[in-house]
């Protein structure tokens, strides 16, 4: 018993030491550039760590490549748009019944095609074209029937609407419905590909996450596509109004503030109240799961597919259920940066950014381990925007002896902005050599 | 006459583009499945190789032109991309010594690979960034066309033009030779035998004698040449632009796929089928349709299955149901 309880102290101090640096890290920034930036870079840490807890419970819990990370975050944003904008009630109108005829269309075409699928075995050969002939009229109708009512609907007052808006509810709902967003996503893509080998499983969740991609940038009756959707409701109040509270003024002359820069700290904190309380929620869940014989089953699973088989195991289903889990996950934390940011820009969806980071925070984080994955975000997004500014001091300090005007020291500080690619990558590669469990190991059990 | 003039609108805007995009599919996909092959792991650090290669290229490129060398009618870049091929073969070779040779030791599990190539990945694309910035930029240069629009309409008397490219013409003659080459290589000569063997059987090979760590090393060095090569003739083609290579690496995964990963002659009809499809299904018929309907049927719409928006989406629907109803391709096997 003793080396146990060693190991889980030590695993403990390690858990203390390293968010206490983090911690430390933050009021450094506070103090030297500034506490705005600060809490704006603890926002953004709050949401990569509920992205990297969804992308661990799929990785470090049972061992699926998703790639598709991205896509999942851009459905959750998508949900932001859909749930808190006004509804254009021109648009429904116009087009409303056509979009329903059009959602149907795809219905039907998806049954019949899944029923004469079933239907047409013993025809192998002709089996794909009468597929394809099936699919494609399905299509066809339903461009035939959709088409003429986006053109209205993205014809109404296109320098601001031009779509169909949203359900005018409260922004926070969003969370929870860009959270079923991915999960209905996520099941269907798991029904047809979780089959796959890993490597072809990592290739097709990035192919779908990239045409969930396209659809959004070019199906601007939904979101208005790269024209962005700007000015979303926000939970919290805005700074304009906080400025004219007295408390805030007497809090700002208190603290030795302006007003402006405490009224932008207050939203800040609000924001990362909000997002606090989520992370601590799907904290306690997560870890509770990884504890109970649910988590014990996902990890033999991981280590050994055929014996969990043997042991009477639905690998491919409970595969299924992890999966639409942890992008439910990422949903809601793509919703929660929409809510952040206060609008919904497509074309801001890269997978460097949403898929590949994420994984990165994952592996250094120290995948299995929750706290791990938390660490993992917290790390990898401060030193992803901190990067810049210090790759920039590095490369002043290493430069000085060059002259002034010299052509190769303007490169140099001019490319310091690219540091942070390389910077993780290299941080990436490190880790998987030298620690590949990552800076918080899973806790044997 | 219409329908001559139907068949050179195709030309004009699918078969000459398609030939040219496709062959740079090719190559790019000919190298992912040599790595498939022999490594055995989807090698997604492939894309920044070949924008790697393509920077190399325009570097080399803007020194030349700076010294008054080139090709006159050709592209400068011709003369770079032999170096381009070495430089980038270098690249590849001190990543497999600093990175992958660790966990062939260690005989790690193929999903270990893909995770590392990610971490490569970013370490290249920040290397490039670092080095040139991420700005578009066009090195072409010498004669722009091959072939006019106007001097075909002049030749033929035909209402439709067709145009092609310098840069065309240089990408489907290139990539006909060093194909040519490398199936002359693996299929005539003792290392790229060795080789076939090596990706067929590990064991095997291992006891007939192969020494594994050669057969790798010829892997990277076809794998890092064809990255450049491919890199630049896409770069020559349309613009040099670190970004896009990331999105170019899924149309090439679905070119390996689609042919059967790990089969060379798979690898190049897999490039020529994807680049096909994105332009077929995303080519507007309504001219073509003008030309071969009666006058009365003409149609209003652009009579286009897909806009031109989703054409690179084209590959990774076409990537998926390959995945899913045949995931072996279309030529089965790993075997090169």
């Amino acid at each position: 018993m003793l080396p146990q309880s060693t190991h889980l102290s030590s695993e403990k101090k390690r858990i203390y030491v390293l968010f206490g640096i983090m911690a430390v890290l933050f009021v450094i920034v506070g103090q030297v550039q500034s506490w705005n930036l600060s809490l704006a870079i603890l926002n953004l840490c709050l949401i990569s760590a509920i992205m990297t807890l969804g992308a661990n419970i799929q990785w470090g819990y049972a061992g699926i490549v998703n790639f598709g990370i991205m896509g999942f975050a851009a459905l959750g944003g998508l949900a932001g748009v859909l749930v808190s904008m006004p509804p254009v009630q021109a648009g429904w109108q116009a087009g409303g019944m056509s979009l329903l005829g059009g959602a149907v269309i795809i219905v039907l075409t998806s049954v019949l095609s899944v029923f004469v699928w079933g239907r047409i075995k013993h025809i192998t050969h002709w089996r794909y074209w009468i597929m394809t002939a099936v699919i494609l009229a399905g299509y066809l109708v339903m461009r035939a029937i959709v088409d003429p009512a986006v053109e209205v609907i993205e014809s109404i007052e296109s320098a601001k609407a031009g779509h169909i808006g949203g359900l005018n509810l409260p922004i926070l709902v969003s969370w929870v419905v860009g959270g079923i967003f991915a999960a209905g996503a996520a099941y269907v893509i798991g029904r047809i590909s979780l089959g796959l080998r890993s490597d072809y499983l990592a290739i097709a969740t990035l192919g779908i996450s990239e045409i969930v991609i396209y659809v959004l940038k070019n199906e601007d009756w939904l979101a208005r596509g790269v024209k962005n959707v700007n000015g979303l409701p926000r939970p919290v109040p805005y700074e304009i109004d906080l400025q004219a509270e007295q408390w805030v003024i007497n809090l700002a002359s208190r603290l030795d503030t302006d007003v402006p820069e405490m009224s932008s700290i207050i939203v800040k904190l609000s924001y990362a109240g909000l997002f606090t309380i989520v992370l601590l929620i799907l904290f306690w869940l997560f870890e509770t799961a990884l504890r109970s014989p649910w988590g014990r089953m996902m990890r033999a699973i991981r280590d050994n597919e055929v014996a969990a088989n043997a042991m009477g195991k639905h690998v491919t289903a409970k595969h299924l259920q992890v999966f639409v889990l942890g992008s439910a996950v990422v949903g809601l934390a793509g919703a929660m940066l929409t809510t952040l940011d206060g609008q919904f820009t497509p074309a801001s969806y890269l997978p460097l950014r949403f898929t590949f980071l994420i994984w990165i925070m994952v592996i250094v984080g120290g995948s299995g381990n929750n706290f791990g994955s938390i660490l993992g975000g917290f790390v990898i997004w401060f030193f992803w925007i901190e990067s810049e500014p210090l790759g920039l001091w590095l490369m002043d300090v290493l430069t000085a002896p060059l002259s002034e005007t010299s052509a190769l020291r303007g490169h140099l500080l001019a490319s310091a902005a690219h540091m942070r690619l390389m910077t993780m990558g290299l941080i990436m590669l490190l880790m998987l050599r030298f620690a590949p469990q990552g800076l918080i190991p899973e806790t044997k059990r | 006459m219409d329908s001559l003039n139907a068949l050179v609108v195709i030309a004009n805007f699918v078969v000459v583009p398609g030939l040219a995009y496709g062959s740079q599919l090719a190559l790019g996909a000919l190298g992912v499945t040599m790595v498939y092959s022999v490594l055995r792991f989807s090698n997604f650090a492939h894309g920044e190789l070949m924008s790697f290669g393509a920077m190399v290229t325009v570097l080399l490129t803007w020194w030349l032109q700076a010294q008054n060398i080139g090709l006159s009618v050709l592209p400068t870049a011709l003369i770079a991309l032999p170096i381009a091929m070495v430089v980038t073969v270098l690249l590849a070779l001190a990543t497999d010594k600093l990175v992958f040779s660790y966990y062939r030791q260690k005989r790690s599990e193929s999903v270990t690979y893909l995770i590392v190539s990610v971490g490569v990945m970013f370490t290249i694309g920040g290397l490039i960034r670092f080095i040139i910035g991420p700005a578009d930029r066009v090195f072409t240069d010498g004669q722009r066309f091959l072939l006019k629009a106007r001097a075909f309409k002049k030749m033929t008397g035909l209402n439709e033009g067709l145009a092609i490219k310098t840069t065309q013409g240089v990408t489907i003659i290139v990539a006909v030779i060093v194909v040519a080459l490398i199936f002359w290589f693996l299929n005539k000569t003792k290392t790229g035998k060795s080789m076939r063997a090596y990706s067929d059987n590990e064991d095997l090979a291992l006891l007939s004698g192969i020494n594994p760590e050669r057969v790798v090393m010829i892997t990277w060095i076809i794998t890092g040449a064809l990255a450049a090569l491919a890199g630049t003739l896409y770069g020559l083609d349309k613009s040099y632009k670190p970004f896009t290579y990331l999105s170019l690496l899924l149309p090439i995964f679905a070119s390996a796929i689609v042919g059967g990963v790990g089969n060379p002659v798979g690898a190049i009809i897999g490039g020529y089928v994807i680049a096909f499809s994105e332009l077929f299904i995303t080519f507007a018929y309504k001219k073509v349709a003008t030309y071969m309907l009666p006058a009365a049927w003409a149609p209003e719409g652009l009579v286009q299955l897909l806009s031109t928006d989703y054409k690179i989406a084209v590959s990774f629907v076409i990537l998926l149901v390959v995945l899913l109803i045949r995931p072996t391709g279309l030529f089965a096997g790993k075997t090169i």
